[in-house]
């Protein structure tokens, strides 16, 4: 019989890698997906065909993740990739973030769907300014779990001592950070100790395998179940005989728990009602709770529209047109204040005006620099916005989906900022 | 009584369907003129059930868009009208043949019809005036692949250029286009072969019969199992023979190849891909043998 039992109960991890370009990321990656299985061997075949070509005398499992011509030809990693693989109890999301070149805006790009980091570093070189920065950002995009993998242990004898330096290095800088969780685990991913199977060199150490832990790691209690947040994402209307006066509001719940007969509040118009029902196709569901994708439908005809959102009377966010954010800015021209933007927030998309930028953030030494007032290409700052529309906002730090935003710019229809909610102010 | 984080778990399959509905509603309610890219293979089909979920009990509020190469699997076409009957969808068909005969593109007798599926589809984006294509991409099917957006922004020419994405942050896609662009919209990234079948098993929802084990004269040729039939007749020293086989994509009968098997249900397929060492691609489409880059260099131009 097929394993499907395993496949609907098996949970989901989404995970961002990090690290410098020469400490082994793609080699670890690599492995985890050959030890996994993931790697069929017509991929093998032709990774090792290319290799062969280019005259190396080993096989570059480099080239497995480097997806694009012009990266293969330069020996280059561009631009995030997602690669999958899957072990008998969970599957992984890699969001493979290339070590350098518009590092920032890769790692933010990765982080803000990861629920583990894993930052790489080389056992020999200790923690360096990139590693340091790495975990910033990890931290800044609310990351819940972080991994210091401390490679190339084969390099330094597989010493206790180098291991330790470098954790008690890293615990220190890390109490400056907001990190709920931190593992540090020794490995050498071309030899694969500590990989997926123990390291019979580093018998010193105690601690879980990667793999072991990527597969215990517990994300489910991350997610926010009490503060009822739906952003209405698409009213359902049928207008057919059959359905004639079904309304729903279909939607992705970003937090708590929907239950029929449930008291609500519509947001921005702050009408009340009651969730009549829950639908999920034909089936009508007893709650709904992040990330589920559903249908809702309130006892009263009350006027909710795309960009509304669904929460408790007494716990909702707060509608506010100045927004108080940290910003991550990706584009070439720098950003500045009075600049007028574009800003997508849930469900909700207005225009936003920049106020002030308050500091620029040094995420090498958390320095606060308040004498910049713009923002450069993969820069992180302060900034004071006024949207066009009330925003339904929370702090990132309560909720990542409410809490979160990207800014376009108008004229050319690009992403250029990623913005995380500090409140509204 | 208090609820604990450990009642209210989703599965890994139930968070995929959920994120590809929100993809599918967003793409509705923001762009002016979407369609879903249809080809009768599997995953499209599993995005016409997302899509379904999406909107019940209303219709999908989008057409369906078929380029038909001219040599699709008879069953495969056969399934396709079945779904759009039940569903009570628009199928729009971009005809292969009828854009070589209107003279949109050129048969020089040597490219692939599913190559020539590019122009014809973009020929059909562009008459329509479609704002938005859905595929059924997913990233573990090609290393390109694995770079590609959710949403991948298309230039006025339908070409996607892998060095000027837009970074996708969150679950906040941006679907911003000038006129004249389109966005290709995947909303099966994060959907693995396994996942769809995972999901086709769980669904139980009508897939074309080519998927399962039935027995088939067919000739082995670069590797590939291929099907005899009008297009496909043995050459030279070649043996036709009968065997059990099924198909792990559908496609142009000419470029498609079929793998022996005896999975003759979904339970069975998904043992067999679990185990499976090629992947569908390698296994059986020529058209992806020609170059390290063959799908990279097709997606620039425009293909799916």
């Amino acid at each position: 019989m097929a394993e499907q039992t395993h496949q609907d109960t098996m949970d989901l991890l989404r995970f961002a890698t990090a690290g410098s370009v020469d400490d082994g990321k793609s080699t670890l990656i690599g492995r985890l997906l050959l030890d996994s299985k993931s790697i069929f061997e017509d991929q093998l075949e032709a990774v090792e065909t290319t290799s062969r070509g280019k005259g190396y005398d080993y096989t570059d499992l480099a080239l497995l993740t480097d997806g694009l011509r012009s990266e293969r030809e330069q020996g280059i990693t561009i631009d995030v990739a997602y690669r999958y693989f899957a072990t008998p109890t969970r599957k992984f999301i890699i969001a493979d973030t290339p070590g350098h070149v518009q590092y920032t805006r890769n790692m933010v790009t990765g982080a803000s769907t990861a629920d583990l980091g894993l930052v790489l570093v080389d056992a020999r070189q200790g923690l360096t300014e990139q590693s340091r920065r790495h975990a910033v950002i990890l931290s800044l995009l609310r990351v819940p779990h972080l991994v210091l993998a401390v490679n190339k242990m084969d390099l330094v004898d597989f010493s206790q001592e180098t291991y330790e330096k470098i954790h008690k290095e890293f615990t220190q800088f890390a109490t400056k950070l907001n990190i709920p969780d931190l593992e540090v685990i020794p490995i050498s991913a071309l030899q694969g100790d500590n990989v997926v199977t123990r390291s019979e060199k580093m018998s010193w150490y105690s601690g879980p395998t990667l793999m072991h832990h990527l597969e215990h790691v517990h994300v489910a209690s991350d997610r926010d179940l009490v503060d009822v947040r739906f952003p209405v994402q698409y009213v359902i209307r049928p207008k057919s005989d059959q359905h004639h006066d079904y309304r729903g509001y279909g939607g992705m719940v970003a937090g708590g728990v929907l239950k029929k007969g449930d008291e609500v509040v519509v947001l921005p118009s702050g009408m009340t009602s009651k969730i009549a029902g829950i639908d999920l196709h034909d089936k009508e569901l007893d709650a709904a709770f992040p990330p589920m994708s559903v249908t809702v439908r309130l006892e009263d005809d009350v006027d909710v529209s795309r960009g509304d959102m669904i929460a408790r009377a007494n716990n909702a966010p707060k509608p506010s047109q100045d927004i108080d954010a940290m910003i991550c800015w990706m584009a070439d021209e720098p950003l500045r204040p009075r600049q007028k933007l574009a800003i997508k927030h849930t469900t909700r998309v207005a225009r936003a005006l920049v106020k002030d930028i308050q500091y620029r953030l040094d995420v090498n030494s958390l320095h606060r620099d308040q004498e910049t007032k713009e923002l450069g290409r993969n820069e992180i700052g302060r900034v004071q916005l006024r949207t066009t529309v009330p925003l339904l906002c929370d702090p990132y730090s309560k909720n990542r989906t409410t809490g979160s935003f990207i800014l376009i710019d108008e004229a050319t229809g690009v992403t250029v900022g990623a913005g995380m909610i500090n409140s509204g102010a | 009584m208090t609820e604990t984080h450990a009642d209210y778990q989703l599965s890994q399959l139930d968070q995929l369907e959920a994120e590809s509905i929100h993809i599918i509603r967003e793409v509705a309610a923001e762009f002016e003129k979407p369609a879903l890219m249809f080809s009768g293979g599997k995953d499209s089909i599993v995005m016409l059930r997302l899509a379904e979920k999406a909107f019940y009990p209303a219709k999908i509020p989008f057409p369906l868009l078929q380029v038909d190469t001219g040599l699709d699997f008879p069953e495969v076409l056969e399934t396709r009208d079945n779904w759009v009957n039940r569903l009570g969808v628009r199928l729009v068909v971009a005809s292969v043949d009828e854009a070589i005969k209107s003279g949109v593109i050129v048969d020089d007798g040597k490219t692939s019809r599913n190559r020539m599926q590019t122009g014809t589809l973009l020929n059909a984006i562009e008459e329509e005036g479609f704002t938005a294509a859905f595929g059924g991409g997913r990233r573990d099917e090609e290393k390109a692949r694995a770079k590609e957006r959710v949403y991948s922004h298309r230039d006025e020419f339908g070409q996607w250029d892998p060095k000027m994405q837009r970074p996708e942050l969150w679950s906040l896609y941006n679907g911003r286009i000038h006129a004249g662009e389109h966005m290709r919209i995947f909303p099966l990234s994060n959907w693995t072969e396994l996942d769809i079948w995972h999901y086709l098993h769980r669904e139980q929802i009508e897939i074309p019969a080519i998927y399962f084990a039935h027995e088939r004269e067919v000739v082995e040729r670069d590797g590939m199992l291929l099907s005899i039939g009008p297009e496909i007749q043995p050459k030279g020293n070649e043996t036709v023979e009968k065997k059990m086989v099924r198909f792990r994509t559908v496609g142009d009968r000419t470029q498609t190849g079929c793998v022996e098997s005896d999975a003759a249900d979904t339970a069975a397929i998904i043992d067999e891909t679990a185990i499976a060492r090629v992947t569908e691609r390698g296994a059986t489409r020529g058209d992806d043998r020609f170059s390290e880059a063959a799908m990279e260099d097709r997606k620039k131009e425009g293909y799916f």
